[in-house]
């Protein structure tokens, strides 16, 4: 009899539990661990010398300290300058392409043509398409011969050997790879506002730049800090365009090289103790910068929690 | 009392999920790797693995080790007459790639199952002292192979793979003696002569090879196409080691290189391009307007001949004269005697097939005749110095691609002249980072200070065991 009650008072919520399991052993063992052991590696001297492991030994916050007395700021600086001239452009004509496709008096034709056409360079491969600049900008290359044949310049600019070059291209795939996504997640976060805003705006008399500025751009706020925050992160972890663009040298005179490329030139050595340094550095100036956009932009919001998990878990990975 | 029930049934979920996962993981990773000795081992009881980081070590093995039996189709693995199984393990080099997965390997060596232990694995004399310093390398005397047999190589080729203690680590069935080689068409125009002696003449030191630079810019060519193209001529003729101790010290000759480098690039004598890029490979073809190229052995018969058709081979362009620029080279000895690059078999510790290795180094680079063979069906220049005089002394021979030239005649000489004491199991890092920071220089980005402390950061970047960087005066 007894067991017959408890059988009925039985709790489904175990099943929520194993469900959700997988998700939580897969975080422990690839996230989890390989975090904590980074942190905990970044105390000490551990590296291979030929094929003799040295360490690790404990040396307290000494590869801290090597750090900060070496080029990390100049890193960090080449790395925001690569993403701020990447992504200016980028939100720039994401926010144009937004606004104009989802205005409903443009009546643009082929919507769906041109929102396909600008998500094309972000299906390919960031190194196929690295690959693909270095090719075209090389000082024999495709883009040299057309201008010399145009009549531009008479002898062959060399793009990856100047400071501009080098990063202005690095920008530039960064812009074309990314502003067709924005502008899909932008454009979905307009049409999610209530139409009736806009009729009410019009029938006021509000041209277009006021209805842009005062109903679109304060009611995708919400969207516009998840923008901004994401590709902060990923700005902040840029490897692959600029090293294959510089093949992996990071030249001209260590301009474009980014945190995670300083951090992969100690992988040479398997120098774990200085990339886990650098990587914990990394981790908090990702949390800090998060941290600030999130509260700067969207201090006022009603519901702030879910914004927060989702900038913490974005910067853990 | 559930909670804990509750948590030990997670914890036991987790720990299936995981042990599947590793399952999963290492089946997967095993039927890859020994897919097809698997069978067989079990029989034969042997496996042999080659590691390398490109095919020619496996075509030279395929085509002249004699037990060979058949090569399957993907060429993934061999089959010898005696039934051993040869399993090729190949990682394309880039990016530290092949040597990074070796060492893994090898670090796993002593935990590895008989079959799939290394048994050989490829080394370049840049990074040579890595592994011969190491106990991951076998003294090819413990394998048998005496010093009678390989008397008849070059004594460099034996310098590299000795170790601190004087044993000797590796063998290698190639010299790699390095020339200058120039375009003859071009030589006529400047010089007025295309013979390789008296070109030689001009060019005999450093000085003179200036004053042709500048005759060369004169009527409108390049002396070099790059920065880097004359590097290894510098750095092999240093007098001391990258590395003492724990201080990298940057030689006289280095910084000679820096600034004839420096002065060929603001005079126009170059095309400033690196090795490998498009522009280097392109100068060394029809449409090419530089002087020449410093190459060793390997270079000339298959780099430099890849590009200076204009058809390529694979295009169904045919290696003959006619065919771009193919007949117009030729080579002198330059000013000053180098080598580069070289393969070298090294026999791993722990190899359960010790009979074999010994015989597949025996027959590959002691064996006269076969060394000869590849020689004359290959023009690489092979590791014997009596076969190698033989051909060179040899009147008839004469590569079509050099005009009917004897090339194997000057590497014969060349060879002799190779000193290797002052490698290091730094030269890799250094000549790689060295190279890249000065560039920024020849470019005219920054000052020569900045070029040095930027090869200051990488190199300690890269070896964290380095201290300091002392520049000559």
């Amino acid at each position: 009899m007894k067991g017959s009650t408890k059988r009925k008072s039985v709790s489904y919520a175990k099943w929520g539990y194993i469900f959700i399991l997988p998700f939580f052993a897969a975080f422990l063992i690839f996230q989890m661990i390989p975090l904590a052991s980074t942190i905990y590696y970044s105390f000490f001297e551990y590296y291979r010398s030929g094929l003799n492991i040295i360490g690790p030994n404990f040396v307290g916050l000494e590869n801290y300290k090597a750090l900060l007395g070496s080029d990390f700021t100049k890193y960090m600086g080449n790395t925001l300058i690569l993403w701020i001239i990447g992504f200016l452009p980028q939100i720039f004509f994401s926010l144009l392409l937004a606004a104009w496709f989802t205005d409903l008096r443009l009546k643009i034709r082929g919507k769906q043509f041109f929102k396909v056409v600008i998500y094309m360079p972000n299906l390919i491969m960031a190194s196929a398409f690295s690959m693909l600049f270095f090719a075209l900008f090389s000082d024999n290359g495709p883009v040299n011969a057309f201008l010399i044949s145009a009549g531009l310049i008479d002898k062959p600019f060399r793009f990856l050997s100047t400071v501009v070059g080098a990063r202005g291209l690095v920008g530039l795939m960064n812009f074309l790879m990314w502003f067709g996504n924005t502008t899909i997640l932008l454009m979905a976060a307009i049409m999610g506002i209530n139409p009736a805003l806009f009729e009410a705006a019009e029938l006021d008399g509000c041209n277009h730049t006021q209805i842009f500025f005062k109903i679109t751009l304060p009611n995708i706020r919400p969207i516009l800090v998840y923008v901004l925050i994401t590709s902060m992160i990923g700005g902040l972890q840029m490897f692959d365009v600029p090293q294959i663009l510089t093949n992996g040298k990071g030249t001209p005179n260590r301009t474009v090289t980014t945190i995670i490329m300083f951090l992969n030139n100690h992988l040479y050595s398997k120098n774990y103790g200085m990339a886990g340094s650098i990587s914990v550095i990394l981790f908090i100036i990702c949390a800090v910068l998060c941290i600030g956009v999130y509260f700067s932009l969207n201090g006022d919001d009603s519901k702030p929690k879910k914004k927060k998990k989702k900038a913490a878990r974005a910067a853990k990975a | 009392m559930r909670k804990s029930a509750k948590s030990l049934l997670a914890l036991a979920l987790a720990g299936a999920m995981v042990l599947s996962t590793a399952a999963c993981g290492s089946s997967s990773t095993t039927s890859e790797t020994t897919e097809a000795p698997a069978a067989e081992s079990a029989e034969a009881g042997k496996v042999l693995n080659i590691w390398c980081w490109n095919d020619e070590f496996q075509s030279r093995f395929n085509d002249y080790y004699p037990g060979v039996k058949e090569v399957a189709e993907d060429k993934s693995t061999t089959t010898l007459e005696d039934g051993t199984t040869v399993k090729w393990t190949i990682n394309p080099n880039e990016n530290n790639n092949y040597q990074n997965k070796l060492d893994e390997a090898l670090l796993g060596q002593a935990d590895a199952a008989a079959d799939d232990k290394i048994d050989i694995f490829l080394i370049e004399a840049d990074y040579a002292l890595k592994y011969v310093n190491s106990d991951y390398t076998m003294n090819v005397a413990d394998l048998g192979l005496t010093e009678e047999d390989m008397a008849g190589q070059y004594q460099y080729t034996k310098d590299i793979v000795t170790d601190d203690n004087g044993a000797i680590k590796g063998t290698t069935w190639q010299a790699t003696p390095g020339l200058f080689a120039y375009r003859r068409s071009i030589a006529k125009d400047v010089l007025g002569t295309d013979d390789p002696e008296k070109v030689q003449e001009a060019l005999s030191d450093w000085d003179k090879f200036n004053d042709v630079a500048e005759q060369a810019h004169e009527k409108g060519y390049k002396m070099l196409s790059g920065y880097d193209d004359s590097y290894r001529t510098f750095s092999n003729n240093v007098s001391a080691p990258w590395v003492e101790g724990t201080t990298v010290k940057v030689d006289e000759n280095i910084m000679n290189w820096v600034e004839q480098t420096k002065e060929f690039t603001d005079n126009g004598y170059n095309n400033k391009s690196s090795l490998w890029d498009d522009q280097w490979a392109a100068d060394q073809g029809p449409k090419g307007k530089v002087f020449g190229f410093f190459y060793s052995t390997w270079g000339i018969n298959f780099t430099l001949l890849g590009n200076s058709l204009e058809t390529p081979e694979d295009e169904g362009g045919k290696a003959e004269v006619g065919n771009g620029i193919f007949g117009d080279y030729a080579v002198c000895e330059g000013p000053q005697s180098y080598y580069w690059g070289g393969t070298w078999i090294c026999a791993a510790t722990g190899t359960d097939n010790a009979d074999l290795v010994k015989d597949v180094m025996y027959q590959l680079t002691c064996n006269a005749d076969i060394d000869k063979q590849i020689t004359l069906d290959t023009q690489d220049y092979t590791n014997n110095m009596q076969a190698m005089e033989e051909i060179a002394a040899d009147p008839d021979f004469g590569s079509d691609f050099l005009g009917g030239q004897n090339h194997v005649a000057l590497f014969a000489e060349a060879a002799k002249k190779i000193d290797m004491s002052n490698a290091g199991a730094y030269d890799q890092g250094c000549n790689e980072k060295f190279q890249a920071a000065f560039k920024d220089y020849f470019d005219g980005n920054i000052s020569i200070d900045d070029a040095k402390a930027n090869f200051e950061t990488a190199i300690k970047e890269t070896y964290p065991e380095l201290t300091e960087v002392v520049w000559p005066d």
